[in-house]
């Protein structure tokens, strides 16, 4: 977030000063706690949304209905009661928020300093009411400009319902059908935000995209829905995440991510997710209940994923790639860190079905404290898809005695040419690489983020620089206090 | 003052009585060589100076430079200005010698109150000590010695002393595995740290080291004690005579 700011300040350099107030229309109205057809009805009539898409919230909805919650992940929980919860409700008003960092858990406040986060910035991430919020709007305009210059679009998914019509028409849901799961369908059925991303052919994005200069409503991750496609012979990079953790009262998260790739096109998505794991005796926490899939449709085009998860008490998260156009390429990075009582059961899905396509699985998973840390993945290859390659490799490092690390790979091959490797080790941080460190003056959390960052450096390398040397430190914090 | 006393010290790994009873005293500008069959208790010894977890100390007591010692952590041991060549060093993947050193050095740095090392600073230095030591820079953007061949890893426990730059240095078989070559390159770089606010303690097999390394006393370790004390001569004589020739039971130790 740090660096985030930096590349914000560059940008308001490029813009000038702050011309333009930043006035939103809080006062919305709730909308009752609940979920029932009316309560997608009112979500979509503020949302101004086309006939279409509400009818197609309606369809994910009765769907929705008929659908169990899955319970094949290795993970423990409460489920949560969907009738509890409210789908619609304005951001906070400044008299619910803390007045200033003081009254900010300093718990929070502690890890924000150690990220080297700058005070205005911890009041807006810690939710402070601070009357001169940074001037959002006309940053993202700046930034826009630049964009619209190329002819990307990057503007909320509702914007893009109303000003796109066609384009969401064709892709929102062409990849994660509103029925996919069980997750997928509530997302479909009640989404309130999110992102839209279109590269035209031919042109390499000329920034980073990252949430930050889009959105400008607090509390909106509940339920997001994000929509890319590189036209043929684009190139996006995508930042989604904070390294700072946000405040946020949700407990229930459950987004959506489609990205499409066309001819020769590449997309690359970074996560960072940060949000609240619980405290130390697994109380509270967010639930993550993700679905990112990517279809390859244009030959030799392009998707990978990296992801740094370090947060969520619980993590059920699987982004994917559909290999369809022919010498298409599949990636996943994964970085998954759980401590304390956190549980994460994450993967990809690596679907060869074109030929002469080829995927590569990087996935580290640490596990200390009393965490469960589950690599969950399925290579499969279609009849069709000829001279497939897939190389897995999955490393999980214990810390402790109480974790736990599982891998549990599918491998479903349909055609003999395939090429399949699958490799898998899981590790301690052993007391000697302990000591040594120890011994060379570092102190017992910069020597357990020293080797934890050693470990997972194939994938922090994938990471653009903007987020690396930050993610770097949070993987120290995720750990304090579990090593001595 | 003694720069480090040890008195009467006694060690247990795992309720294994390991250490009996040493006492050792080392003045600021010497150079001790402690010699001793297998299993006698040197590492244990040095593990004990430098505080690794699990060495208990049941009794006895460790001064440096008038600070007890045993009520520092490990890593405050180290920023006192302790380093340990480790008989068998540690690798660390995905961790290049360069940026563990970086670290190690500002951490050191950080807890004697000084400024981070500028980058450029570190860059000269660490050229300059793997000239010295004749190491290829290459080997400095390894990870920490994953995949180095025995003396390899010794020498890049030598480049981490040079850098470093320790006031108290206990040499744990460093010339172990090493070819001719290497070890004057290694017995060179010892010699560079001596110095008259400096001690060194060697520990070894072979008088060979103590040829280029030239120690004002030996000990000999056996079964858990210093059995005997000399000047370099003794470790002629043990060279000539082994273990029994000075009244040591080898299979007692
Ligand atoms: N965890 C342990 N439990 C029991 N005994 C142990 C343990 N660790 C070390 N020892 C014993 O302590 C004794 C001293 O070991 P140490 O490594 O200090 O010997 P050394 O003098 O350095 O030997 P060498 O010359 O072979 O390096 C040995 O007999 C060893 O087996
Ligand atoms: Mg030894």
């Amino acid at each position: 977030m740090a660096s985030t700011l930096e590349t914000r300040k560059k940008v308001e350099e490029v813009a000038g000063e702050y011309k333009y107030g930043f006035v939103t229309d809080i006062e919305m109205v709730k909308a009752p706690k609940g979920l029932n057809e009316d309560v997608i009805r009112f979500i979509s009539a503020k949302k101004k949304e086309p006939q279409w898409l509400l009818d197609w919230r309606l369809k994910a909805y009765r769907h929705w209905l008929t659908m169990e919650e899955p319970d094949w992940a290795m993970l423990n929980y409460k489920k949560p009661d969907f009738q509890d919860i409210y789908y619609y409700a304005a951001p906070k008003s400044s008299d619910d928020r803390p007045k200033s960092l003081d009254e900010v858990d300093p718990e929070l406040l502690r890890t924000y300093e150690k990220l080297g986060i700058s005070l205005q910035e911890q009041e807006v991430l810690a939710g402070v009411a601070v009357d001169v919020v940074f001037d959002s709007v006309s940053v993202a305009t700046t930034f826009r400009k630049t964009l619209e210059e190329k002819g990307v679009i990057f503007c909320s998914i509702s914007e893009a319902a109303q000003e796109y019509p066609d384009m969401m028409k064709k892709y929102l849901g062409s990849v994660v059908p509103a029925g996919d799961n069980f997750y997928a369908a509530l997302n479909s059925a009640v989404f309130t935000d999110g992102t839209f991303v279109y590269v035209p052919k031919g042109v390499r994005c000329p920034m980073e995209l990252s949430t930050y200069f889009r959105i400008n409503e607090a509390n909106t991750g509940q339920f997001e829905r994000t929509l890319i496609i590189a036209d043929d012979e684009s190139y996006v990079s995508y930042l989604e995440g904070c390294t700072a953790p946000m405040r946020d009262e949700n407990q229930l998260h459950a987004a959506v991510v489609e990205l499409i790739a066309l001819e020769k096109s590449e997309i690359k998505y970074s996560t960072v997710q940060n949000w609240y794991p619980g405290d130390k005796d697994g109380k509270g926490g967010i639930y993550n209940f993700v679905t990112k899939r990517a279809a390859c449709r244009g030959k030799k085009s392009k998707v990978s994923w990296t992801q740094v998860e370090t947060g969520s008490a619980i993590t059920w998260k699987y982004p994917s790639c559909i290999l369809q156009g022919d010498g298409s390429v599949g990636e996943f990075y994964s970085v998954a860190i759980t401590n304390n009582h956190q549980q994460a059961d994450t993967g990809t899905k690596m679907i060869h079905i074109g030929k002469n396509t080829s995927s590569t699985i990087i996935s580290k998973g640490i596990s200390a404290g009393k965490a469960q840390n589950t690599y969950r993945g399925l290579v499969k290859v279609l009849p069709n898809a000829e001279n497939t390659r897939n190389f897995t490799q999955c490393d999980s490092l214990l810390i402790g005695d109480e974790c736990g690390a599982h891998t549990v790979p599918y491998i479903e091959v349909k055609n003999p040419t395939a090429q399949i490797e699958h490799e898998a080790t899981t590790s301690k941080i052993s007391e000697e690489q302990l000591f040594y460190c120890l011994q060379r003056g570092l102190d017992v959390e910069e020597s357990v983020s020293l080797i934890v960052n050693g470990f997972c450096k194939e994938v922090m390398m994938q990471l653009p620089m903007e987020f690396a040397v930050e993610a770097q430190k949070l993987l120290g914090i995720s750990l304090e206090g579990s090593v001595g | 003052m003694a720069m480090l006393e040890i008195k009467n010290l006694h060690v247990e790994v795992d309720g294994q009585k390991i250490l009996k009873g040493i006492n050792l005293t080392i003045n600021p500008g010497e150079v001790h060589a402690i010699m001793g069959p297998n299993g006698a208790g040197k590492s244990t010894l040095s593990y004990a100076i430098c505080g690794k977890e699990g060495y208990e100390i049941t009794e006895g007591s460790v001064t440096f430079n008038g600070k007890d010692f045993l009520e520092l952590e490990p890593h405050e041991r180290a920023a006192e200005g302790v380093f340990l060549g480790f008989q068998y060093p540690v690798e660390i993947p995905g961790v290049s010698n360069m940026n563990f050193l970086k670290a190690a050095i500002n951490s050191i740095r950080k807890y004697r109150g000084e400024d981070e090392l500028p980058a450029v600073e570190f860059l000269k230095l660490i050229r300059a000590k793997a000239a010295e030591l004749e190491v290829d820079p290459e080997m400095l953007k390894r990870s920490v010695n994953v995949g180095f061949s025995g003396g390899e890893k010794k020498r890049n426990e030598m480049i981490q002393m040079a850098m470093l730059d320790p006031i108290f240095s206990v040499l744990d078989e460093t010339d172990s595995g090493l070819d001719i070559d290497a070890l004057r390159i290694v017995a060179d770089g010892i010699n560079r740290m001596r110095g008259q606010d400096k001690a060194i303690l060697v520990i070894t097999h072979y008088q060979r080291l103590l040829d280029y390394v030239v120690p004002d006393f030996v000990h000999v370790l056996a079964g858990g004690k210093i059995v005997k004390s000399g000047d370099k001569s003794l470790a002629l004589k043990l060279e000539k005579d082994g273990y029994a020739g000075i009244g040591i039971d080898e299979n007692a130790a």
